[in-house]
């Protein structure tokens, strides 16, 4: 087949992803979008199987279609609690495959480079490709695969690491080896020694031991950044894994993988930097872990916390008119989203206004919660963002809290010296009655007293989220 | 010890201070109680209704004073009464001290303790004890019948058989205890009720009500309550023009205006002036609950109902808990009995004068001979101090364009600035790589640019499904190793295989649960 054909493909391809990208705009526009996405891919497998470059075909074929088993059933059976588990485990996929891609062109190129001029000619495939190329392409094809092996190998260890954490196999509070950020830093140097060495040599031993530098940065660096801090650093792998792609495309010179790594990382990194937004804390503070130290000695929290049962918070359900719900990643693992869909349609029913609002951290992963009330069939126009919905709290009779703590923290506003001042918050405190459904006593992830507790209009719904909301029902006429 | 009543001597005046209920409670606290026989006649209590309280009947007041400790009465004394006070006894009564200082000086001379009800402070636990509130309650309440009585019209709107019938519109100034019953009452006869208030953190009581707040277009300052414990302060000549100007324009609508504005201790303001009353229409009533300081309105005439020029009945009654002596007695004894309890923590008989405590020493004005008006201030702060609100400066037209315009210019410096570094970034790139590498270059930064272009268009629920699919994009890897795996040796095909593998379950599982995810959102 001709080489026209496949270019022709590839730019067919990539201007469905685009469009498969941009339109998830909207949600309906986004169930026509992923068909965009699925067929550029198939264009993409299809032309490149049958362009200049391939073989063993057939047994691509069986690969693909044996990934693509498993793939299928993993899609169908993955809870939607676990998403981004799902996620940090498919990102690691890219990132091996990456570093595999990586090394094959490095044992391409030696082999090739080893050749006479007749031998080469005779070359097919990929080590065609290569023979090609003069001496500065080849300088430059060794960094564009050393810098595609390196983000490839990050890119994978931190998603198993970030798998791990949050499907719960690994512990999610931040920790470090002894040493810290030095170790990191260390493993940076050796690896940009080790892009010199081999940029001179071209050998395989720099490779390797770059290698095993950048798994060891990608396995520190998530190892060191805690659980709420999640969604940041899904998005960030997901910039990664794109950014590889990248790479390795400037490597084989397929434009296609550019364009789309291009997307996928770019992507990555808006997503992220929305989600360090809605923290009020910069990219380099996340990813160095932890929070910053506090300017100063907390606020001193007044008052107590004021338990309620489930009689109360359904008489005060039955008297309001409007209700917000405000779900966090406490709903998610008490898997309580079917029951409060349930509550909404209940209260909807009955003539209340229910609105949720979800702030952009909420859950770990951008969107997480959007999702699981989508999955519960929460009408999605019932669910708005904090910006469209934080000026409406002083009307609003009710506001339940489930399973979320520092997005509604008023000290970040009330507190020059929290650890999260500034932070954009939901500002639930200025409801009438606040019912905070919550395990138990103690403060979230960040470690940071929430005062909203201890507010006067405040109430404690103690209990197992799911528990609770199914012990309301009942009591809702 | 023993409380006595005598029967009030002021002219018109029907309430008492104990009632056979309260009388019943007193003796509860160790008290024996008397009362001065007929003390409760006009207030609808009989002296057997006493005797079967248990409360002895004395015939005159003079052997009512001699056979008691403590004497509860309404009004404060006359000289008479003031001059049977003994050494040792204990008066509790409205008094006013600031106005009867003579008195005041009288009852300390004679050595009596009094504790005067108007003076109790305003904080939530001598709520109990608050007979102005009370009695304003009362007053808010009658000032809407007494309206009603001289009002020619339904209060509520009807449509009968014989037409229709408008409803009525009330004006309530002033959303204190009076005006905020007076609210509830004319809402609950179905008038459309407005109220106005110079302190605007009053606006939600008024509008719990069922009233609506009559807004001022004003920017002032706003009257911080919290400073005057709760009641309101004079305002600025300025702002009381705006309010005139918002009453004239309510004048002609309005039906019945309740004017309940006092200022603690000054004469009451001003608010509802001739020319207002001559804008209304002819059979509109106006109610003065201020008609004992000079009234609210300028046509008021103290304890008067007048009729003006153009038929619109002023009326300036100042007695209106007294009109309803029955439900008044009964909320101001209770009163006295929450104040004795007080004074009784033992229970057992014995008053326990504590000076120490804020309601009692603020409540009282003299005692063992001394003369403790004006109290302290209170240690407790009657309402939480307002936080001061932040609001941002409104800009002049000028000023907003200055801001835009140097907004502007700040984002052209920035983008022209990033584009300069951008553009020389790539011709120093341009100037060492070799044309191949630049081709794929600017395939590869018009892909970046394209990207954040459309990213940001994502809507923030789908970010989930966003990352699904760009995931499932990103293992288009998979064409790096269908290119490679023809080539070379094993290793080659094993290490390219095993990309082929994990990019395919990738591209399927990204895909289906997006596609998951997505069927997923439904509209309601």
């Amino acid at each position: 087949m001709e080489f026209g054909f496949t270019t022709a493909a590839y730019v067919v391809a990539a201007v469905l992803f685009i469009l498969s990208l941009g339109g998830l705009s909207g949600q309906e526009s986004a169930k026509r979008a992923v068909w965009y996405g699925i067929v550029g891919m198939a264009l993409a497998v299809v032309a490149t199987l049958i362009g200049p470059g391939s073989g063993l075909w057939w047994l691509s074929i069986i690969l693909i279609a044996g990934g693509g088993a498993i793939g299928y059933v993993v899609a169908k059976r993955v809870q939607m609690t676990e998403m981004p588990q799902l996620v940090a485990a498919m990102h690691s996929l890219v990132g091996l495959a990456a570093v595999f891609v990586g090394f094959i062109a490095h044992i391409e190129m030696a082999r090739v480079s080893g050749m006479d001029q007749e031998t080469k000619d005779a070359l097919k495939g990929f080590a065609k490709l290569i023979a090609k190329k003069e001496a500065v392409e080849l300088n430059i094809l060794r960094v564009e695969l050393f810098l595609g092996i390196f983000i490839g190998a990050v890119t994978f260890t931190g998603s198993v690491i970030a798998y791990g954490k949050l499907a719960g196999k690994v512990t999610s509070a931040a920790k470090k080896l002894p040493g810290g950020h030095i170790l990191n830093a260390a493993a940076a140097i050796i690896s940009l020694i080790c892009l010199i060495w081999y940029f001179s040599t071209g050998g395989f031993f720099p490779l390797f031991v770059m290698t095993l530098m950048a798994l060891f940065i990608g396995y520190h660096l998530i190892m060191g950044i805690g659980g709420a801090d999640m969604p940041v650093v899904v998005s960030m792998l997901n910039s990664y894994s794109g950014w590889a792609a990248a790479a390795i495309g400037f490597s084989l010179g397929n434009d296609l993988l550019i364009v789309v790594g291009a997307l996928v990382g770019s992507s990555g990194a808006i997503l992220s930097y929305i989600m360090c937004k809605a923290m009020n804390r910069s990219f380099v503070s996340v990813i160095l872990g932890g929070f910053g130290g506090a300017a100063g000695p907390a606020m001193e929290v007044e008052g107590e916390q004021i338990a309620i049962d489930a009689d109360g918070v359904a008489t005060a359900l039955k008297e309001a008119d409007s209700v917000i719900i405000i779900p966090g990643y406490g709903m998610a693992v008490a898997q309580a989203q079917q029951s409060v869909s349930e509550l909404t349609r209940k209260l909807r029913s009955q003539g209340k206004e229910v609105r949720f609002a979800i702030h952009p951290v909420a859950g770990r992963l951008p969107g997480h919660m959007n999702v699981l009330l989508a999955e519960s069939k929460v009408p999605y126009d019932i669910v708005l963002e904090m910006q469209e919905i934080n000026d409406d709290f002083p009307t609003t009779d009710v506001v339940i809290v489930i399973g979320s703590n520092d997005i509604v923290n008023p000290a970040a506003q009330e507190d020059p010296n929290s650890p999260i001042a500034g932070m954009p918050v939901l500002e639930c405190w200025k409801a009438k009655q606040v019912f905070v459904s919550k395990r138990g006593q103690g403060t979230g992830y960040s470690g940071i007293e929430n005062p909203l507790f201890y507010k006067e209009n405040t109430r404690m719904f103690y209990g197992d989220a799911k528990a609770s909301i199914d012990s309301l029902l009942p009591l809702i006429g | 010890m023993k409380i006595g009543t005598p029967k009030e001597v002021f002219e018109g005046e029907r309430r008492v201070a104990m009632t056979p209920d309260s009388a019943l409670q007193l003796q509860k606290l160790g008290y024996e109680c008397a009362i001065e026989t007929g003390a409760g006649e006009a207030a609808g209590f009989s002296d057997e209704a006493y005797k079967a309280a248990g409360v002895e009947v004395l015939p005159t007041a003079a052997q009512l004073f001699k056979a008691v400790d403590i004497v509860a009465k309404v009004r404060e004394p006359n000289e008479t009464e003031a001059k049977r006070l003994t050494k040792g006894q204990t008066l509790i009564s409205f008094f006013w001290p600031a106005q009867n200082k003579e008195l005041m000086e009288l009852c300390q001379s004679k050595g009596a303790s009094v504790i005067a009800m108007d003076m109790v402070p305003r904080i939530s636990r001598a709520q109990k004890m608050d007979a102005l509130s009370s009695m304003a309650n009362i007053a808010g309440y009658r000032a809407v019948i007494e309206a009603g009585n001289n009002f020619g019209r339904f209060f509520t709107g009807q449509v009968t058989a014989a037409g229709k019938v408008p409803p009525a519109k009330v004006l309530i100034v002033g959303a204190g205890v009076a005006g905020l019953a007076a609210i509830g009452t004319a809402t609950s006869l179905g008038a459309i009720t407005l109220a106005f208030d110079v302190r605007p953190e009053v606006a939600e009581q008024i509008e719990s009500m069922g009233a609506e707040f009559v807004y001022l277009d004003f920017e002032e300052q706003a009257q911080d309550g919290a400073a005057t414990g709760g009641y309101a302060a004079p305002s600025s000549p300025e702002f009381r023009e705006a309010q005139l100007k918002k009453f004239r324009e309510l004048a002609p609508e309005v039906d019945i205006v309740i004017t309940t504005a006092l200022i603690p201790g000054r004469d009451a303001p001003v608010l509802w002036t001739k020319d207002m009353v001559e804008m209304m229409r002819p059979g509109s009533v106006v109610v003065d609950l201020a008609a004992e300081k000079g009234g609210n309105c300028e046509i008021t005439e103290k304890d008067q109902r007048v009729v003006s020029d153009n038929g619109v009945v002023v009326i300036g009654y100042t007695d209106f808990p007294s009109r309803m002596a029955a439900q008044a007695s009964t909320l101001y004894s209770t009163n006295i009995r929450h104040m004795m309890t007080d004074l009784t923590p033992e229970k057992n008989g014995q008053t326990n004068h504590n000076m120490e405590d804020d309601v009692i020493r603020g409540a009282t004005i003299t005692h063992e001979g001394e003369i403790t008006f004006p109290p302290p201030p209170p240690k407790v702060k009657a309402i939480a101090a307002q936080k001061p609100k932040e609001k941002a400066k409104e800009l002049t037209p000028e000023e907003k364009r200055a801001a835009e315009v140097a907004a502007f210019k700040k984002e052209t410096k920035t983008q022209v600035t990033l584009l300069a570094i951008g553009g020389a970034l790539l011709l120093a790139v341009g100037l060492v790589a070799p044309a191949s590498f630049m081709q794929h270059f600017i395939v590869f930064v018009l892909s970046v640019f394209i990207g954040f272009q459309v990213i940001w268009n994502v809507s923030h629920s789908l970010h989930t499904p966003l990352m699904a699919v760009t995931n499932a994009i990103s293992s288009i890897i998979i064409l790096g190793a269908l290119m490679q795996i023809g080539s070379g040796s094993f290793l080659v095909i094993l290490l390219a295989a095993l990309s082929v593998f994990m990019a395919g379950i990738n591209i399927f599982g990204g895909f289906l649960v997006t596609r998951r995810m997505l069927a997923m959102f439904q509209k309601s």
